[in-house]
């Protein structure tokens, strides 16, 4: 039996014996509210009696291997055996701090706390051995889960003196060990689901069964914002298996629920069945009219315009373009996207009284269990939200909206409810990716470098789906990758206009960079050409600190030019930029600074009679230390197949209000036949706290493979996805 | 309705129309088999009917009569790893996993067909089989490896 049981999920939060490390998190709290001193010890890590050491993970797994990187974070410092590792899944608890998974954050955050927690559990077991064998704790060592005294030729396994290390003191300091003293990280380990996986074993949210589940399919208003006028029940309920039809009414708030009718049935089979019979009669509400083409004439005209927002202005731009002999002008394109997760979006929930738990597969579980207790108005102790793993996340499980959908229909057939999406479900009412247009005109001085830069976006905002609008506007969030790009122009601005749009959106992994860095490293790329200077040669030149006021940038992590150099050298150095390339052949290169991590790629095609074939795409990143050096590779080369996918194959349209596509026949996502013959990831580890690398090597795709397009076809693609079909 | 799966009899209280995906899912309670799309267009239900890689969301319960049904559950023959199991474990193949069981059941029968495929016939082997996550170049790769433990023999 594979599907989680009640049993297990109360098991993964149940302490069971053991010790352990008192570590503290970013925005963890005590639960009597007095401080943020102290946790429950046993918060992160604990050995068990058979030897075995269980790390607890609180964010969320989706495939970015997490379970795997944080729990090497832990072992490292305590000098644990790894093979006796076991790594379970926290459940929603105000203990663990910060549980949201994006925004390639979870090795960053976690960074300090997670090997401090090790390094102080590996202090007390010496000190339990040492006091045991009378010696000095200096005098031991640790090695594979084993305290060691060479003088007296003792040694320990952990599991020997967990309970008389659990009577030592927590250090009240540690020092985690120096990266030359590493054993496991920047090692390759395999991800520790990979076993579960590759057997059938492992659970997902669409997996999850508890005792007297029932299930449900949702028919929601095809048509943004729209509502129920009338429901005809009878024959769906007809259906055989079929045991209740609920309405659920739409909720906003951030939460952003559909209005619909859910279909509850005693397996999925019967509720689809029973949604097909539904006959349901709409109101299509005021967003009805809405288009592809209504939004685009509407961002084409917004971008021949002042904006009506300045997201930042340097010099004069528009006094220098206007005198300019030459204005290089472009405008690029980009379409909606959908996440479209392999394992569509599901939730199962038991609603009891004011008690609500949940099985999710969800990215931010306290989001989840927020937005539960909002929208049931109970206490959000009354609260429990169980992280199952993701069938992928790219940002969509980010939204609460399936967590709570799923105890709306729990509530009203009162008993618990697993919702499942049909691929149509998922592929019609996700948060999309924002299409997008932007407007760059830029000249350049007697030197042949830019000398004006006047950058004009009109998308409709993500931010507008979730909440009131910020003091600083829509537009900085949406500019990041284009009114934040790091090139050196002394006369720059970037101007927003906010398309009003029913469509909702979200963050698609890597987020605005992905339109924005699409448009800036093409048109950089346009006056490389224009100045008959090389693209690397021109972007190195330029590479500099941030000269303008930017969106919000971290302190801890602020931007380094030396670093977007560094990867840009080295991906031109992999790829031999510049040398004789066969005919037909094409290289094109691109970088972006996203989510703290530094990317560059260079892409080799070709194009003959009209057909598109990638060679080879060399990405050379900067994370700073790598943890685990094949699931990092894994996240550039999965992050270059979902760039090249939406580069070339992926546009969500929009008429009457609703969304076109339904299925993959419509809506097409990048084959194995179609993915590049060789894609290398090279890392420069600057010496830093490491930043995440889920999204980074995502944005410079786009760019790069319309720079290599037009390198070797003299043709340049504005538009995505480009106008041009694979081999 | 009585099917085979992994070698034991399963006797399913189902409507013979039901696609195969649903009556292993929720019925025979075997969750390995995944629901991508409903269609045949994504490969996450990919199971074997008589060694047939067969996409089980569109194929009727009713109509696999006497066929056996293999599922991932099922692959490892004997406590044996099958070799695409051993492969993509070696090569750590999956990120999220989810179209992995798909991929895994379709490369299985791929080097059943074809010990030794080349990267054509690999490509148009695992074309079926969609993954968001972007794991296509190790599941080459890993074809490839599991096709040298195949034909190293036993393991």
């Amino acid at each position: 039996m594979t599907a989680f049981s009640r049993r297990e999920f109360l098991r993964v939060t149940a302490v069971a014996g053991g010790l352990l490390a008192t570590i503290t998190l970013p925005g963890c709290r005590t639960e009597d509210g007095a401080g943020a001193s102290t946790l429950d010890p046993s918060l992160f890590v604990r050995i068990n009696d058979d030897n075995s050491i269980t790390i607890t993970v609180a964010k969320s797994e989706m495939g970015q291997g997490v379970r795997t990187s944080l729990a090497m974070l832990v072992a490292e410092d305590l000098d644990a055996d790894w093979s006796q590792i076991k790594v379970e899944q926290a459940s929603y608890h105000p203990k663990y701090g910060e549980m949201g998974t994006g925004g390639s954050g979870s090795v960053r955050d976690n960074w300090k706390q997670m090997r401090e927690a090790g390094a102080a559990l590996r202090a007390m077991l010496v000190a339990a051995a040492a006091k045991e064998w009378e010696v000095e704790p200096a005098e031991c060592r640790t090695e594979n889960s084993f305290v060691i005294h060479e003088g007296k030729g003792r040694r320990a396994h952990y599991g020997s003196l967990a309970a008389k290390a659990a009577s030592q003191p927590v250090p009240r300091e540690v020092v985690v060990k120096p990266r030359a003293q590493w054993t496991l990280l920047g090692k390759d380990k395999v991800g520790v689901d990979v076993a579960d996986i590759s057997h059938g074993r492992a659970g997902y949210g669409l997996d999850v069964r508890v005792p007297g589940m029932l299930y449900a399919s949702i028919e929601r208003t095809r048509v943004f914002g729209g509502t129920v006028k009338s429901v005809d029940k009878a024959a769906a309920l007809a259906v055989p298996g079929v045991k209740d039809v609920v309405e659920i009414p739409a909720v906003g708030n951030g939460v952003n629920i559909h209005a619909g009718v859910a279909v509850v049935a005693t397996n999925t089979w019967a509720a689809l069945q029973g949604r097909r019979a539904l006959k349901v009669e709409w109101d299509t509400g005021r967003r009805a009219a809405e288009s592809s083409e209504s939004y685009r004439s509407f961002m084409a005209a917004a971008v021949e315009k002042t904006g009506e927002e300045t997201v930042n202005k340097r010099g004069d731009p528009d006094a220098v373009l206007a005198r300019a002999s030459t204005v290089f002008s472009a405008t690029f394109e980009t379409p909606f996207l959908s996440h479209a997760t392999m394992e569509p979006m599901n939730a199962t929930a038991s609603v009891v009284g004011d008690k609500v738990e949940a099985w999710s597969p969800t990215q931010f579980p306290d989001w989840g269990a927020q937005a539960l207790a909002q929208v049931l108005k109970t206490a959000i102790e009354n609260v429990q939200v169980h992280t199952t793993l993701m069938g992928g996340g790219f940002g969509r499980r980010i939204n609460p909206d399936f967590t709570v959908e799923a105890a709306l229909v729990s509530r009203q057939v009162k008993q618990p409810v697993k919702v499942v999406w049909t691929r149509e479900d998922d592929l019609r009412h996700d948060f999309y990716r924002p299409c997008a247009m932007h407007r760059i005109d830029a000249s350049l001085g007697s030197d042949g470098m830019p000398e004006a830069w006047r950058h004009r976006i009109s998308t409709p905002s993500i931010d507008v789906s979730y909440g009131p609008k910020p003091k600083a506007g829509w537009g900085p969030n949406e500019a990041d990758g284009s009114g934040n790009m790091s090139y050196r122009i002394p006369h720059r601005s970037c101007e927003y206009t906010l398309l009003d749009s029913g469509v909702p959106r979200g963050w698609w992994r890597a987020v605005s960079t992905t339109h924005g860095v699409f448009a800036t490293e093409s048109m950089i790329d346009e006056l490389a050409v224009a100045a008959g200077k090389d693209p690397v040669a021109f972007r190195m030149a330029l590479i500099d600190g941030y000269t303008l006021p930017q969106p919000p940038d971290s302190d801890r992590f602020a931007f380094d030019p030396a670093r977007l150099k560094g990867v840009l050298e080295a991906a031109a150095a992999k790829a031999g930029w510049g040398r004789t390339l066969p005919p037909g052949h094409g290289m094109g290169v691109a970088c972006s600074f996203d989510h703290l991590g530094y990317a560059a790629e260079v892409f080799e095609v070709s194009v003959r009679a009209d057909r598109l074939r990638i060679h080879r795409v060399v990405c050379a990143a900067d994370s700073g230390p790598i943890v685990n050096p094949t699931g990092a590779r894994a996240q550039i080369e999965g992050g270059i197949i979902q760039g090249l996918s939406a580069a070339l194959k992926e546009r969500i349209t929009i008429a009457g209000g609703a969304v076109t596509q339904g299925n993959f026949d419509s809506y097409s996502l990048l084959r194995i036949n179609e993915a590049p013959t060789v894609i290398e990831a090279y890392f420069v580890e600057t010496d830093t706290v490491p930043t995440g690398l889920g999204e980074p090597s995502v944005p410079p795709v786009a760019p790069a493979l319309a720079n290599a397009i037009f390198n070797a076809t003299g043709k340049r693609l504005r538009t995505l996805p480009l106008d041009i079909k694979l081999a | 309705m009585k099917i085979t799966i992994n070698g034991s009899e399963h006797d399913l209280d189902v409507p013979s129309e039901m696609p195969l995906l649903w009556a292993v899912r929720d019925i025979a309670g075997l969750t390995g088999t995944k629901y991508g799309c409903g269609i045949g267009q994504c490969g996450a239900c990919t199971v074997h009917l008589d060694g047939v890689p067969t996409r089980s969301c569109i194929v009727a319960v009713g109509s696999v009569g006497a066929k056996k049904v293999t599922t991932i559950e099922g692959l490892a023959a004997g406590g044996q790893d099958h070799p695409v199991q051993q492969a993509w474990q070696q090569l750590n193949v999956p990120q999220c996993g989810y179209c992995q069981a798909g991929q895994l059941m379709t490369a299985a029968a791929l080097l059943a067909a074809t010990p030794n495929p080349s990267e054509d016939a690999i490509d148009r082997a695992m074309s079926g089989n969609l993954c968001r996550c972007g794991t296509y170049l190790r599941i080459r790769h890993a074809v490839k490896l599991a096709a040298e433990i195949r034909a190293g023999g036993a393991k």
